[in-house]
């Protein structure tokens, strides 16, 4: 017997819905900003162990060449994605979703458990609220992730006339580095949820576009009638 | 064909609890895809505006506005770039963009024009300049294109120079180009007047070479390098937005720090 059961209210899944065009114009723009100075890597010593990014991505990706482009892109689509980040957590904050949201003292031990069961290293399902310990440390993280993209972009934005954040940020040229991070950490993020969005079916999919979810009530597993 | 009806109101009947879910379904669905082909549209329409020197309208409009958003709140004269010790200023300093450097240099001829109205014109040479109090200056020189270099630049404050040779100080922009128009910048009035702008002739300590913009550049710390334009010949007054090389291929004409 099915039941509805409320999960995402609508505000959450406006903020949720609207964030995913927008952080991928962000992104995209921003990687043609980028591209301008496209110096960063990961190695140690004098050997290169990867390189963001190899001419081929950046032609793949038709970036070239373009940092006014991006740049007005970037200037355009910030302020979508400041108001609607800020909205987003004024929202957690006033309607209480946040004690869904953040974890606890024992999310951490509980995301554990999330990894190794994802990793098939363990049959053991861990505890399933509305979210996982391990959603909880994610999803609070990519909000801290986005201040972060927020402040690093002012900072490296108007380094002068900000420069107090820019120096607490540790100057124009690590602000950079910080806010290049961020964004490959949001694609990385990206990678894992639609991977665990996949994994974890249509019903839970459903639930961030209708906002509720379908469960089996468990004491009418057979279809009777349901009294509660 | 009443059975087929039937069959399909039978769907819609809530009192099902399958019939609530599909139709609740159905319709946040139907929403969604709704939205999304909204957006599709609206994108597509903002890909279709016309542009505005290099950029889609729209998107040449929020960068106005956003430099008068800063202009109006966070922005002052008195927010100055970080400067240096003479010891950390590059002695390989980068070099970027040739545009206005093309033909060779007139180093015996040159005077700096400034039109400080139509039919007052008046010609400036290196010397007149240099004998105006010197001011040096070692900051972090910053390139649009993403990287920085700390460099160390000399000449006289283009604020005392103004004062010194009555430049208007009211127009909102002033105007800059090399002597064969190749390179043109526009600058607002407050930056120009900013106090670490510089109407610039030495590099660590020496002449410009020419590839730096010798005679004389500008050093406008408060700017990306853009605006930093290399052998200045003419300086114009303008209360309109002057030509600006890199504005007209898209920039935001503003670029400020």
């Amino acid at each position: 017997m099915k039941k509805i059961e409320k999960k995402h209210p609508l505000a959450i899944r406006w903020f949720h819905w609207i964030n995913f065009p927008v952080l991928g114009v962000m992104i995209w723009s921003g990687l043609m900003i980028y591209w301008a100075n496209g110096v960063y890597t990961i190695g140690f010593g004098d050997s290169t162990i990867l390189k963001f990014f190899p001419t081929g991505f950046y032609e793949a990706l038709n970036l070239k060449y373009k940092l006014a482009t991006g740049m007005a892109f970037h200037f355009f689509m910030m302020w979508i994605f400041a108001i609607n980040g800020l909205l987003y957590i004024l929202y957690t904050f006033i309607s209480g979703e946040w004690r869904y949201l953040l974890p606890n003292k024992n999310s951490f031990k509980d995301a554990w458990k999330v990894l190794k069961h994802d990793l098939f290293l363990t049959k053991e399902k861990p505890l399933q609220g509305k979210f996982n310990g391990a959603q909880q440390i994610a999803y609070s993280g990519v909000i801290v992730m986005g201040i972060g993209s927020l402040l690093t972009g002012i900072a490296i934005y108007k380094p002068i006339q900000f420069s107090t954040l820019c120096w607490l940020l540790g100057g124009y040229e690590f602000a950079r580095i910080i806010h290049f991070a961020l964004t490959i950490g949001f694609c990385l993020f990206f990678l894992v949820h639609i991977a665990q969005v996949i994994k974890a079916g249509w019903r839970n999919f459903s639930a961030m576009v209708t906002g509720f979810e379908v469960k089996e009530n468990p004491l009418t597993p057979n279809g009777g009638i349901d009294k509660i | 064909m009443k059975k087929i009806f039937n069959k399909i109101f039978a769907k819609f009947d809530n009192s099902t609890i399958e019939n609530k879910i599909r139709r609740k379904t159905l319709l946040s669905f139907s929403f969604f895809g709704l939205m999304i082909f909204i957006v599709i549209v609206g994108w597509k329409n903002l890909l279709n505006q016309p542009k505005v020197d290099g950029v889609l309208k729209p998107l040449r409009t929020t960068l106005i506005n956003n430099e008068k958003i800063v202009s109006a709140t966070v922005y002052s004269n008195k927010n100055l770039a970080p400067t240096y010790p003479f010891e950390k200023a590059a002695r390989q300093v980068r070099v970027n963009g040739n545009y206005g450097l093309q033909i060779a240099a007139d180093t015996t001829n040159w005077k700096l024009k400034i039109v400080r109205k139509p039919g007052d014109t008046l010609m400036v040479t290196l010397a007149e300049i240099k004998a105006l109090p010197k001011t040096e200056l070692t900051y972090n020189f910053k390139c649009i294109e993403g990287w920085c270099q700390i460099s160390n630049w000399g000449g006289v404050l283009y604020s005392v120079f103004a004062k010194k040779y009555g430049l208007p100080i009211d127009s909102a922009y002033a105007g800059l180009e090399t002597p064969d128009d190749g390179y043109y910048v526009g600058i607002d009035m407050p930056s120009m007047m900013h106090p670490q702008t510089l109407l610039c002739y030495e590099m660590n300590g020496k002449p410009l070479p020419l590839n730096q913009g010798y005679p004389l550049r500008l050093i406008i710390p408060v700017k990306y390098g853009v605006k930093n334009i290399k052998r200045i010949g003419t300086i114009f007054f303008s209360n309109s937005p002057p030509p600006d090389y890199w504005a007209e291929r898209g920039y935001d004409y503003y670029s400020g720090l």
